[in-house]
């Protein structure tokens, strides 16, 4: 009797840092779980495959596709849809597929000055103003290189996606778990979640796992986590130190809060919540001490940067997705295209 | 920014001051654009900063905020939420490239429907002078065909 | 982790079957906003969400129209209901009993104002139509997401807790027991009586104000039905509309009241004089042992512990050296009581402007200016001159006095409004003055307030007694002459307004009919109960034409000048007023509540507790064993704040859910139409 074949694995980073990879690889012993239950047929990082043997595969015949890092070109739009096509299960693995995570933060620019930047900066010399072309004509034919999208998006504003994994990186051994659950689902000992669940990550946010003190909050003053020493065991937001933790789902065992650290919210919003900046915006704002807009504005005046502090991870998954200037830059291109 | 754009604004009252200000300026025939639509909410305290995000988002040219006088919230000082909020969402909105006058914060008791009225003309002038915030009607994202390219030649 | 709540449903899909009833309003609303081609574009464009009718009607809220939802309700099946009429405050309720009456929920019913907030502010009657449209495309979206509520019952505690024994106080405290029911009347100072008692006569019909105060106040004292605890105060307020749990401190009299008697030896033996500035306004003194007048309730004295030399030296104790029963208790301490009510009576009273502030006119400075509290104390009979209006010599009787009217009332320098009393009590000083000592009056007014029944006529009677008014704001009062004829006297500037001239009068006594303001502490008494004041600090009223006695907060009621500046017979009736609403309550034993609550959902709350701090009606309450909040659903009153400042979205809000509203935005928006019929 042959045996039944092992169901399919893939791994894609698009655009993203490597972070989530090294993650998978962390869980240690667990990666030969992996390959001892599942048939990897596609992990750049990992071994070698082309696109064209993904394209020569069946639709829907690989069983997991975790997908880790934004969409910022059309490759990564491309290889999305692909992936999408030939797998049943779509995971989008990490901040950067959720939510866009710090490549998302480029949404804030336009396109164009993102790419003019990156080759004119204080350490690049461009006398010439040289700059990338998508296609080019060489002898051989046209060679193409991809195009950059006027706007991050995540995973889920170009696909269906099936299951949500947070986290900059998702933690090792919640992938570990996630592993554990999906092997026992294959050897049909359990149950997946039901479609377009967050897995690997808690059902509360941050404070549930944290133990610090906690009162009756209310803020004063922000401090930078270098500008006072911080008592360990009392909350941070307490201290003034501007914690993103209230909002941001637990999984991850308050690991920045145990080590000193604000937690600056890589695990994302909790279940159900629209717009992650809106809440910790409100939550801060709610518990400022004080009634007159100048005492407002004093306070508020140590938060440096609200729009780092509440989007960092999740700008391209919010409900505004970018700022201003990449949405004017797509409408006047438009109208130049026009 | 042409001569007939025409701002749509999101305004929130609360039901026992401002939303009745606005009840005020209509049984007194007070007249003032029709830009603004209404929500009603029980509190200023009860507005979240996601409802100004989502509206801006959707095709909300500019969002207006309206509560019982600071010391006169009906529910004592939910008002003073609403106000510490209203500061921290502009701050945040302008790191969106988004000016802060596109969202407005205006106390207005029961009696004030005059004011109230006054208050939305002007919020409504000055919108239309900032120019339509064009998010995406309909919550399109731009498709992905577009050029980033700035130069096509490659110099010899 | 959509963020928009319109899904692809196609109407086979959708569940919701709602009713668009759109009111033509006579013309209020049909002559601005084409109402038939609303109504029809509802039915066409928003079928795909849902709408399964859409009908326009003259007049909704009447019984036909009413009739109409009703047969909708039965034979179309709806289960939701959009009325697009005037304002939601006037027939919500309606509207509501109408889908109740056909078996609907009547919290499935939503209703968006088309009038108000459309047809009558917009002149352009095509934009006027449009935004009809959006409006009426916000309420679709919304009421899909609203859910069957019912109202949450809460029992009623027959038991009644007035605040404050002035006549206010008194009058409802009577209404109540005489009713069957038991009061608990709280007054912080020694007795009750308020600043009543301490007038001599009261306008217009000159009654004795003791002759009429005390057999209510006795009726008070010996009422089987009536607790009554003076020297007290609240402290703390706990629970809701029918069951609250306030804290009293009954402070020590330092008197065991059971032993004393009454007779009074003590305080006529007591060495020590005190300036009473309470009950006296001042002008006279009491002793440190006393009972602020003779005709006290209750008749036992209190110990005014920093001004006795027993507890200043450790000596004396001449009190309880004379006291025949032996009533002294200087080592008595304060009682802190616990009482359950159901309902909770405000009536606490006014304090007078403190008319030093206006340092133009001199009182405080210029000894033979008084204020209105004093005059009251110096014509009263049992007073410390025993009804001889004099001089603070002590002897002389003025042959001139100045009456000012308006000190410190409608002025922008201090209170902007009027204290409605100063003017009659201005009159009733004219004439009691002139009659006790012949001297020549002038009323120095700005209007004459003269408004409720036999006041004008009382006005009139002062004029014809020959006293002088002079229309115009004083200016100063001086005690430097410029001239032989000032010399000795207390000089009015002040500008004649009639006749256009300045004009220097010189007069011996000068009374600052000094306006009411709200007490000093009225801010706190409001947090304690959970109410709220005005910005001038006067307790506010649910609704200032149709409510004036019944707070926002369910169970907490406001009588007398506690709510603004008023005579005694509106003090009476307000008294009469939240008393006879209170009995309503209690004989309904039960009330409903509306069910705009907040809730805690358990398993998403990680307990960081930043709406710890939030609720100003203390519903929110932090369980430390279990690192979660809760929040009590009797106590909430549905405002929404938490439900909006919690970072992890774990408060939810019935009846303005975060589902409802981000729905209502994208209809408003009208997004939700199907790409062809966006409109505007």
């Amino acid at each position: 009797m042959t045996p039944l074949p092992k169901p399919k694995f893939a791994m894609y980073w698009a655009a993203s840092c490597g972070g989530c990879e090294i993650a998978v690889l962390n869980t240690n012993e667990k990666i030969l779980d992996v390959d001892a239950n599942f048939d990897v047929v596609f992990w750049p990082v990992a071994m070698d495959a082309k696109y064209k043997d993904v394209e020569a595969m069946e639709d829907g015949s690989i069983l997991l596709t975790l997908f880790n890092g934004g969409i910022r070109n059309d490759e990564n739009e491309r290889i999305a849809k692909l992936l999408r096509k030939k797998s049943k299960i779509l995971v989008a693995f990490g901040s950067c597929a959720n939510e866009g995570c710090i490549p998302g933060l480029a949404n804030l620019s336009d396109s164009r000055e993102i790419v003019h930047t990156a080759f004119n900066t204080i350490t690049t010399d461009n006398p010439h103003e040289i700059y990338p072309m998508t296609s080019y004509d060489v002898p051989e034919g046209e060679i193409h290189i991809p195009k950059l999208l006027p706007v991050l998006k995540t995973l889920d504003q170009v696909v269906d996606v099936d299951y949500y994994m947070p986290g900059c990186p998702p933690e090792s051994a919640q992938i570990a778990a996630v592993i554990d659950l999906v092997v026992q689902v294959v050897q049909g000992k359990a149950e997946l979640p039901p479609k377009g669940s967050v897995i690997g990550a808690g059902n509360s946010t941050v404070c549930d796992e944290c133990k610090r003190t906690r009162n009756v909050k209310t803020i004063k003053t922000f401090n930078r986590i270098w500008g006072i020493a911080s008592d360990p065991s009392l909350c941070l937001l307490e201290q003034g130190i501007p914690c993103n933790g209230p909002a941001t789902r637990s999984g991850c065992k308050a690991r920045c809060p145990k080590a000193g650290a604000q937690c600056i919210g890589c695990y994302g919003p909790a279940e159900g919540v629209v717009d992650y900046g809106a809440r910790l915006i409100s939550a801060f704002a709610s518990v400022l001490d004080a009634k007159e807009p100048e005492q407002i504005d004093r306070i508020l005046d140590g938060l440096v940067d609200p729009t780092g502090q509440f989007y960092r991870f999740n700008l391209a998954g919010s409900l505004l997705k970018a700022g201003v200037p990449a949405w004017k830059a797509e409408s006047t291109h438009k109208k130049e295209q026009a | 920014m042409t001569e007939s754009f025409e701002p749509t604004i999101i305004g929130f009252t609360c039901n026992w001051c401002s939303y009745r200000a606005a009840d005020l300026a209509g049984t007194a025939r007070i007249k003032y654009p029709p830009n603004v639509r209404l929500i009603r909410l029980m509190c200023s305290g009860r507005l979240d900063p996601t409802f100004v995000f989502k509206a801006l988002a959707n095709g909300a040219d500019g969002v207006m905020i309206t509560g019982c006088h600071p010391g006169e919230c009906h529910y004592i000082e939910q008002n003073y939420k609403a106000l510490r909020r209203f500061q921290l969402m502009r701050r945040t909105l302008q790191g969106f490239g988004i000016e802060p006058a596109r969202i407005r914060l205006v106390w207005a008791s029961a009696a004030e429907g005059a004011r109230f009225a006054s208050e939305v003309s002007s919020f409504i002038e000055e919108v239309r002078a900032l120019g339509p915030l064009h998010w995406g009607k309909n919550n399109t994202i731009p498709t992905p065909s577009t050029e980033t390219t700035i130069k096509e030649e490659v110099p010899a | 982790m959509t963020e928009n709540l319109i899904e692809n449903t196609s109407p086979a899909d959708s569940q919701e079957r709602i009713g668009v009833y759109v009111c033509h309003c006579g013309t209020n609303i049909a002559g601005v906003v084409d109402v038939v081609q609303v109504a029809k574009w509802a039915a066409e464009h928003l079928k795909h969400r849902g709408v399964v009718i859409a009908r326009e009607y003259k007049f909704m809220c009447s019984s036909l129209g009413q009739e109409l939802i009703e047969k909708d309700i039965k034979e179309l099946g709806l289960n939701r209901v959009i009325v697009a009429a005037c304002s939601p405050h006037l027939h919500e309720k309606t509207f509501r009993t109408a889908c109740a009456n056909a078996g609907l929920n009547p919290f499935l019913c939503e209703m968006v104002s088309i009038r108000e907030q459309v047809s009558w502010v917009h002149n352009d009657k095509v934009a006027a139509t449009e935004k009809a449209k959006a409006v009426i495309s916000g309420g679709v979206e919304r009421v899909r997401h609203h859910v069957p509520l019912e109202p949450i019952v809460v029992p009623i505690n027959p038991a009644t807790l007035i605040v404050g024994g002035g006549i206010a106080g008194i009058q409802s405290a009577l209404e109540i027991a005489d009713a069957g029911f038991h009061v608990y009347l709280v007054e912080r100072e020694p007795s009750i009586g308020g600043h009543m008692a301490q007038f001599d006569k009261t306008f217009p019909t000159l009654d004795c104000a003791a002759c009429i105060l005390t057999p209510k106040m006795v009726s008070v004292g010996s009422h089987p039905n009536i607790t009554l605890l003076t020297w007290s105060e609240v402290e703390k307020v706990d629970g809701y509309v029918g069951n609250f749990t306030v804290t009293v401190r009954k402070k020590a009299r330092k008197i065991d009241e059971e032993a004393c008697t009454g007779c009074g030896i003590c305080q006529e033996k007591c060495p020590k004089k005190v300036i009473d500035n309470v009950y006296e306004a001042g002008v006279a003194y009491r002793k440190a042992i006393y009972t602020p007048f003779a005709q006290a309730v209750p008749n036992r004295p209190v110990i005014d512990v920093p001004n006795c030399t027993y507890y200043e030296k450790g000596t004396c104790k001449a009190c309880e050296i004379f006291c025949a029963p032996k009533a002294i208790r200087f080592d008595q301490q304060d009682e802190i009581l616990t009482i359950e009510v159901g309902n909770i009576i405000l009536a606490t009273g006014y304090d007078l402007f403190d008319a030093r502030r206006m340092t133009n006119y001199g009182y405080g400075r210029l000894p033979n200016v008084f204020t209105s509290l004093e005059i009251e104390r110096l014509t009263n009979a049992a007073g410390p001159t025993n009804g001889s209006v004099v001089l603070r010599d002590g002897k002389t009787a003025p042959k001139t006095v100045g009456i000012i009217h308006c000190v410190g009332s409608r002025d922008k320098n201090f209170n902007n409004y009027c204290s409605v009393i100063c003017c009659m009590q201005s009159l009733k000083f004219a004439h009691l003055i002139h009659e006790r000592t012949g001297a020549t009056i002038y009323n120095f007014y700005i209007d004459i307030r003269a408004a409720f029944k036999d006041y004008d006529e009382f006005y009139q009677r002062v004029l014809e007694e020959g006293t002088l008014f002079v229309r115009g704001k004083v200016a100063e009062i001086s005690d430097v002459p410029r001239m032989e004829s000032e010399k000795g006297k207390l000089i009015i500037q002040v500008e004649d307004t009639l006749v256009g001239k300045q004009r220097r009068i010189p007069v011996d006594m000068v009374i600052l009919s000094a306006g009411l303001e709200p007490r000093k502490d009225s801010k706190e008494v409001a947090k304690t109960f959970g109410i709220s004041c005005s910005a001038n600090g006067w307790f506010i009223e649910k609704h200032p034409k149709l409510d004036p006695i019944a707070t926002m907060t369910e169970g907490i009621f406001i009588a007398g000048c506690a709510q603004g500046p008023k005579d005694i017979p509106a003090s009476v009736a307000q008294g009469a007023a939240a008393a006879a609403r209170v009995l309503g309550r209690i004989e309904q034993k039960q009330m409903a509540l509306e069910p705009v609550r907040a809730s805690v959902i358990e398993e998403k709350c990680s307990g960081c507790r930043i709406c710890n701090g939030l609720c100003p009606f203390n519903a929110i309450t932090f369980h430390e064993d279990r690192m979660v909040t809760e929040i009590n659903p009797a106590l909430c009153q549905g405002c929404g704040t938490c439900v909006a400042a919690c970072p992890a979205g774990a408060i939810t809000g019935t009846g303005f859910s975060n589902d409802q509203i981000m729905a209502q935005i994208e209809g408003l928006l009208m997004l939700n139409l199907e790409p062809e019929a966006v409109t505007a």
